[in-house]
């Protein structure tokens, strides 16, 4: 037999060219999580050595309050009349404001951080200008390295989450329609094997993953450095299973509806609860300790430790071993019992 | 093998009824339904054979139980000497089938999608010449979403006609379609029996079933009322010929079975049907008929007995009701 009349080749072609034709997918499967990266990366991005604003009230001693401070490259003192120093730490314009007098005030709010650091700052330059010497010296080492940013954190959760996204709506999605359409019943009518039909869901969900995850690693590695430290056949490994692992998951979800919404309204239902819990944005370990059996037990969390492992700690695959044997067994379970409920028409 | 393609023998099926429940918001209760309620029927090779009814006639189901998509309640499906449970796909092989709510995929385009169904099959033509079979090489690159209903009926009928199979399901080919779509299908069908094609059609025209088919069977809450070749349906009437009046005031239709040449009368919604073997002799002594009973006569037609009319004499109601 051709490959020209292969069902297999035929059926998986259905599939790539039901996307690519698709504008709205190439958006929601591509673009979509490269701009939501660009987005939170940029909001969250590391500022360099910060300097944190400081107001000095108007009054005698103000000048040489300000020369003091100025020459610090962690600091940005400026001359405030009293009611403005007022209205400025009340916005949170400035962090603290320097009252002079004699002792000093410093009028601040206890409770942000930034104003607790610049009045350790600036008390610790007054103290040196008035003439304090350091009993005991120290030096400083600095960490500069990669992978611990918060966009390091976010962009394996970000490919997480697509392969779950992709999966459900790319399988489920595709099927409902196919069934609502009759196109399911019609396909039954000939001698179609159903294994092509069920195993070309997922050749084409393979030949997808290839573009989405390249195109997410290669844009957060140009765009903020964010490593690769695993091998590359450690996260292949990760992404084939995790997608595996969801299209199981929207072959189950989409083994029996008939119609649109009503998939719809389920795959929201199996996702939303991974969305929120699975640190994607945030870290698991946020939610409570009696929590977390079951936070740990999702398949979209242990796909996306896996994939932090693998793209920050460079882990190989004997330490995630434990999260593909989550994922695994998601895998299993969902395609045993989406083939025993598949309806056909 | 025998010579008989299709044949079943009391065919039943049931849909179970459904209970309302607050669980299932939208859904209303059904009472069971029997759909096909003992059906028999015998298909020759190289017939076309034709299933005529009304709407909920029980015909899709029918065609479906023996396109092997439905389970029967009970009875016997033979097709091609084979029935269904065996080998399935070698069976399949062999059968073109078209489902009356398919929707093709719409961003594929036509000869993409009769290379898909061609897939399907060890053997079978290749789409190219299915293509100029069904009159669409124009279209060989467009989408299907850019296709007419007409051409969406031919893109049916080729991804059937791709597997070159020895029988061919078509419900409903033509419903829905412009007169000129019709005649389109109508040619293709023919061309596939002038190959030698067995032809099992479902629809509720009766031109088309007068035009198509070798021998029809009408059907009426799943079962067949009668069956015959429409010369031998429409003979069965014992005339040739239907006169159909309206008139002012109600007349007495006891008077008219005995006017020259009637053979028959009914009555439906205020009009009333006279079957009658010559519309010559009939007509004078209606008109006549009508003076004595001094009615005046608000609509007249008379037309050559139809399909239609075996199904109106059969049932006492129309196969369209609109």
């Amino acid at each position: 037999m051709s490959l020209r009349f292969h069902p297999l080749a035929q059926l998986t072609l259905l599939k790539l060219r039901g996307l690519l034709r698709e504008p709205e997918a190439i958006f929601w499967v591509f673009a979509f999580p490269l701009l939501m990266a660009l987005a939170l990366g940029v909001a969250f991005r590391v500022r360099g050595t910060e300097r944190l604003p400081v107001g000095i009230q108007d009054g005698a001693g103000a000048a040489a309050l300000e020369l003091a401070l100025a020459g610090r490259d962690d600091l940005e003192p400026r001359r405030l009349a009293a009611d403005a120093a007022r209205e400025a730490l009340r916005r949170g314009n400035v962090a603290l404001v320097v009252v002079p007098a004699e002792p000093v005030v410093y009028w601040f709010d206890p409770t942000r951080s930034d104003s607790r650091q610049a009045r350790l700052l600036v008390h610790d330059v007054l103290q040196r200008a008035a003439g304090r010497t350091d009993v005991g010296g120290a030096t400083e080492r600095h960490m500069t390295e990669r992978g611990s940013r918060y966009i390091d954190f976010l962009v394996p959760g970000l490919l997480g989450m697509n392969l779950m996204g992709t999966g459900f709506w790319g399988i489920g999605f595709f099927i409902v329609v196919a069934r609502s359409r009759s196109l399911l019943k019609r396909f039954v009518a000939t001698p179609m094997r159903r294994s092509d039909f069920l195993l070309s869901q997922i050749t084409g969900r393979l030949v997808f993953l290839v573009l989405e995850v390249g195109v997410l690693v290669v844009f957060a590695r140009l765009a903020f450095d964010v490593p690769l430290r695993g091998s590359l056949v450690s996260l292949s490994a990760v992404c084939v299973v995790g997608a595996l692992t969801f299209g199981g998951l929207g072959l189950l979800v989409a083994a029996r509806p008939r119609t649109i919404e009503g998939v719809a309204g389920m795959m929201n239902l199996a996702m939303m609860p991974m969305w929120i819990c699975s640190g994607v944005f945030f870290s698991t370990a946020r939610f409570p300790a009696a929590a977390q059996p079951l936070i740990q037990a999702l398949p979209l969390t242990a796909v996306n430790d896996a994939l932090r492992a693998v793209m920050l700690d460079g882990a190989g695959l004997a330490a995630i071993a434990g999260e593909l044997g989550i994922a695994s067994a998601w895998c299993v379970a969902s395609f045993a019992a989406a083939v025993a409920l598949f309806r056909w028409s | 093998m025998s010579d008989v393609a299709i044949r079943c023998r009391a065919l039943v099926k049931r849909y179970p009824g459904r209970e309302a429940s607050w669980l299932r918001f939208g859904r209303r209760a059904a009472a069971p339904v029997t759909a096909v309620d003992g059906l028999d029927l015998d298909v020759a090779f190289g017939e076309c054979f034709g299933l005529l009814g009304p709407n909920g006639a029980g015909k899709t189901t029918t065609v479906e139980v023996l396109e092997g998509l439905l389970a029967p309640d009970a009875g016997e499906v033979t097709i091609l000497g084979q029935s269904w449970g065996g080998d399935e796909r070698r069976l399949r092989e062999r059968l073109g089938v078209q489902l009356q709510e398919t929707q093709f995929p719409e961003k594929l385009t036509v000869l993409e999608t009769i290379t898909l169904f061609r897939s399907f099959y060890r053997r079978g033509q290749e789409p190219r010449e299915v293509l100029a079979q069904v009159q669409l090489e124009e279209k060989a690159e467009s989408w299907v979403r850019k296709l007419s209903g007409g051409q969406r009926q031919r893109l049916s009928l080729a991804c059937a006609l791709v597997a070159d199979p020895a029988i061919l399901f078509l419900d409903e080919p033509t419903t829905g379609l412009d007169p000129q779509s019709r005649l389109q299908t109508w040619g293709i069908i023919g061309e596939f029996r002038r190959r030698g094609g067995t032809v099992l059609l479902t629809t509720h025209y009766m031109e088309e079933a007068e035009r198509l088919c070798d021998r029809v069977a009408i059907v009426d809450h799943g079962k067949v009322i009668a069956q015959g070749t429409p010369v031998e349906l429409i003979a069965s009437l014992g005339a040739e010929h239907v006169v159909e009046f309206e008139s002012d005031h109600p007349v007495d239709l006891e008077r008219l079975r005995g006017l020259d040449g009637v053979r028959a009368v009914g009555s439906e919604n205020g009009a009333v049907r006279l079957t009658v073997g010559a519309v010559h002799r009939s007509l004078p002594a209606l008109l006549a008929e009508l003076v004595r009973q001094r009615a005046t006569l608000s609509r007249l037609a008379t037309h050559h007995a139809t399909l239609e009319d075996v199904f109106v004499s059969l049932t006492g109601r129309h196969l369209r009701e609109e």
